[in-house]
């Protein structure tokens, strides 16, 4: 496990308020019950449902899972349904590029655990899940803490881990209430959407595993503390994996606001373009990444947006069409294949695009590409077919040029060796959807 | 208060008997899945739109409404 | 001929429409579910016909119903056209025809009623028609034994043979027919191979 993800351990000593690391253990190893209960003591329940959710609105927490959406809200919207609700913690980190959440469950499980049961409490639910991507140490690991917990009496709620299959789209809020239903993880139609009707049609808490830690922190020390990093409107830390042009990085927690160029340490390491966000998200070019920093304020005019804290800085060795296309034919495969647009779209733009990355340029194919997009947006039960058009847009506006040279049959890369991080198993469909 | 389709792309298998029925609204794309308009249905229209959602083989498509 | 004799021929020949329509109807949703088309006519109607023509074979139902209680040379109580096997007359065969009609009534209602229902819902009483068909021409069979032979026999056989071979085109569709979270990797392996699939 800890070979795969490395901790970027900027500061540890985490001596006052403002400092970092918040979510992510301050000595760097990961942290048992023992060491979680030293530093932040037992689970600061409040005695009933809502009371929270003041708080975590004064604090101005925004979802940790990529859509950034204000939590006290989401939790508002759940405790006011009528019926007992299901709170279930997304850790299904199906973004290939991320490595956030299986390290934050990892380093600091206590943090999460808590900020399930404190959600919980505060929308009145009886029942609580953890969807965690299918990693067996992982799942062992957390199984111990579970068990650390309920020895020690913490858990008010008894916390159902559910294995969440390695896809794309497994992290999916429909996708993952079918999963934790006992199905497949398959997206569903909403409406009715899941924080009225989601899981054995319950309404459905769905938070991501970073924005519970967040929570168990704020309900400790308070929005003045949670705010005192971080913007005006995006207040509080993140957790970002960074990949920079050298092809270190690794999980790093960091403030919102902070320069992508002193994230990806483009002055050292300088970048062909960056991509922000991960397979859904946006290229920029060095130039605006130069400029920009980590919060929606600043990426959302560039068409991007902060998402699940994905940045990656593409070394200008390679080619950004190369790399692009072996994106696109990922996310192809990686549809549901459920809705008629996405089932016939994505895999013909995934293959002209592979088509122009390897010079074979058809003269209809930018028109193709164009109309194909156009057909699959917002025609599907999820959101899949709308983000691979957003990256597939970005990547040819911003390789503008090297299109042109591909056009002509040329290409500048230096080097075709993969980059970017792709699942090179081919998953066998018949288990892998569970 | 207003009606406007909707349709439910998983349930949807393309059979295309609502482009048939209510061409004002409702065309096929190059794969023959519904194209639906996102304009409200005319009043006059109405009983066409309906039929259109009463004779989809797949029960997919959906008036609903807004306002 | 007498009102009884007359009654009793207008059962069973009212049957006889009744399972002759019963096969096409049956051939015709067949068609629909396999997005069939009739050759030149709008898609609507196939689905349109199927619709109509059930109808019609619930009137020829209905008249098949009463002229068989009506006819008084055969004891049916109205009660066993609801409730199978209480009829003294025949009340195997009979309660046959019950059932198949029981089943048929749900099918129809919930079709009537379709855009008001779930779809899962609809899709699984629709089903029962398979069940009901069966079920009706064995009734055929066994309650008239003008069906055993002659031309009857022949018209019989046809119609069953016609959606049996219909039943087996959809099962062999179903088999060989990928789940739709299969579908992308062929889709995408055809878009390469052609460069781009048309």
């Amino acid at each position: 496990m800890t070979a795969a993800i490395r901790e970027n351990a900027t500061d540890r000593s985490n001596t006052g308020a403002t400092q970092l690391p918040r979510v992510l253990s301050p000595t760097g190893a990961p942290m048992d019950l023992l060491a979680h209960l030293k530093v932040h003591g037992d689970t600061p329940y409040r005695g009933g449902p809502r009371m929270l959710i003041h708080t975590i609105e004064s604090a101005g927490l925004t979802g940790r899972g990529g859509a950034a959406f204000p939590t006290h809200r989401k939790l508002t919207a759940v405790a006011d349904q009528k019926g007992i609700p299901v709170v279930v913690g997304n850790g299904a980190e199906g973004e290939p590029a991320s490595d956030k959440d299986k390290l934050l469950l990892w380093s600091s499980p206590h943090l999460v655990l808590d900020g399930l049961q404190l959600a919980a409490e505060a929308v009145g639910a009886r029942r609580v899940h953890l969807y965690v991507h299918r990693h067996p140490e992982l799942l062992q690991r957390l199984r111990s803490a579970l068990a650390e917990r309920a020895t020690a009496g913490l858990d008010r709620i008894a916390v159902g881990l559910v294995a969440a299959p390695p896809r794309f789209l497994a992290g999916e809020e429909t996708a993952l209430a079918s999963r934790v239903e006992g199905g497949s993880a398959l997206p569903r139609f909403a409406p009715p959407r899941i924080f009225e009707r989601g899981v054995d049609g319950a309404p459905t808490l769905v938070q991501n595993v970073e924005t519970l830690a967040q929570i168990a922190l704020i309900s400790r020390y308070g929005p003045a503390w949670f705010r005192a990093i971080g913007t005006e409107q995006e207040p509080g830390s993140m957790l970002t994996t960074l990949r920079p042009a050298d092809g270190g990085g690794g999980v790093a927690e960091t403030a919102i606001g902070t320069p992508i160029t002193e994230l990806l340490r483009l002055a050292e390491h300088p970048a062909r373009a960056v991509l922000v966000g991960g397979y859904h998200g946006a290229w920029l070019t060095p130039e605006q990444a130069g400029h920009l920093t980590l919060s929606n304020a600043d990426l959302r005019p560039f068409g991007a947006a902060v998402g699940a804290g994905v940045l990656v800085a593409l070394p200008t060795d390679r080619c950004g069409i190369v790399e692009s296309a072996r994106v696109v034919r990922y996310l192809a495969l990686e549809s549901a294949g459920q809705c008629g647009p996405c089932l016939n779209g994505l895999p013909r733009i995934a293959a002209t695009f592979s088509a122009l990355a390897n010079r074979q340029f058809a003269r209809s194919a930018l028109e193709d590409l164009q109309r194909w997009s156009t057909l699959v947006e917002r025609r599907g039960a999820c959101h899949h077919p709308d983000g691979t058009v957003r990256f597939l847009r970005s990547a040819l506006n911003v390789f503008s040029d090297e299109v042109t040279l591909h056009a002509a049959g040329r290409c500048s890369a230096g080097t075709t060796a993969p980059f970017l991080p792709i699942p090179t198993a081919t998953p066998s469909y018949e288990e892998d959807w569970s | 208060m207003d009606e406007r389709l909707r349709v439910n792309p998983i349930l949807c298998s393309g059979h295309g008997l609502c482009a048939e029925l209510f061409p004002e609204q409702i065309t096929l794309d190059e794969w023959g899945y519904p194209i639906l308009s996102d304009e409200p249905v005319p009043r006059g229209l109405s009983k066409l739109a309906r039929r259109a959602v009463t004779d989809c083989p797949a029960l997919a498509l959906a008036l609903v409404r807004h306002g | 001929m007498t009102t009884g004799t007359a009654l009793w021929y207008a059962s069973r020949a009212t049957g006889v429409v009744c399972l002759v329509l019963f096969s096409v109807v049956a051939i015709l949703g067949i068609m629909v579910n396999r997005q069939g088309r009739l050759p030149g006519l709008p898609r609507f109607v196939v689905t349109g016909l199927h619709r109509n023509l059930s109808l019609l074979t619930v009137a020829f139902l209905g008249m098949h119903i009463v002229t068989a209680i009506a006819d008084g040379y055969v004891h049916i109580p109205l009660l066993s056209t609801i409730v199978p096997f209480t009829s003294g007359y025949e009340r195997f065969w009979i309660g046959l025809g019950t059932v198949a009609v029981d089943l048929m009534v749900a099918v129809i209602v919930t079709s009537l009623l379709r855009d008001r229902l779930a779809p899962a819902v609809w899709r699984s009483v629709h089903w029962l028609s398979y069940v009901s068909y069966p079920v009706a021409v064995v009734h055929s069979m066994g309650a008239s034994k003008d069906l055993q032979s002659g031309w009857l026999l022949a018209l019989t056989m046809t119609s069953v043979f016609a959606v049996a071979t219909a039943i087996g085109y959809r099962v062999n569709d179903a088999f060989a027919s990928v789940p739709r979270s299969h579908r992308v990797p062929q889709q995408l392996v055809r878009a390469d191979r052609t460069g781009s699939l048309r």
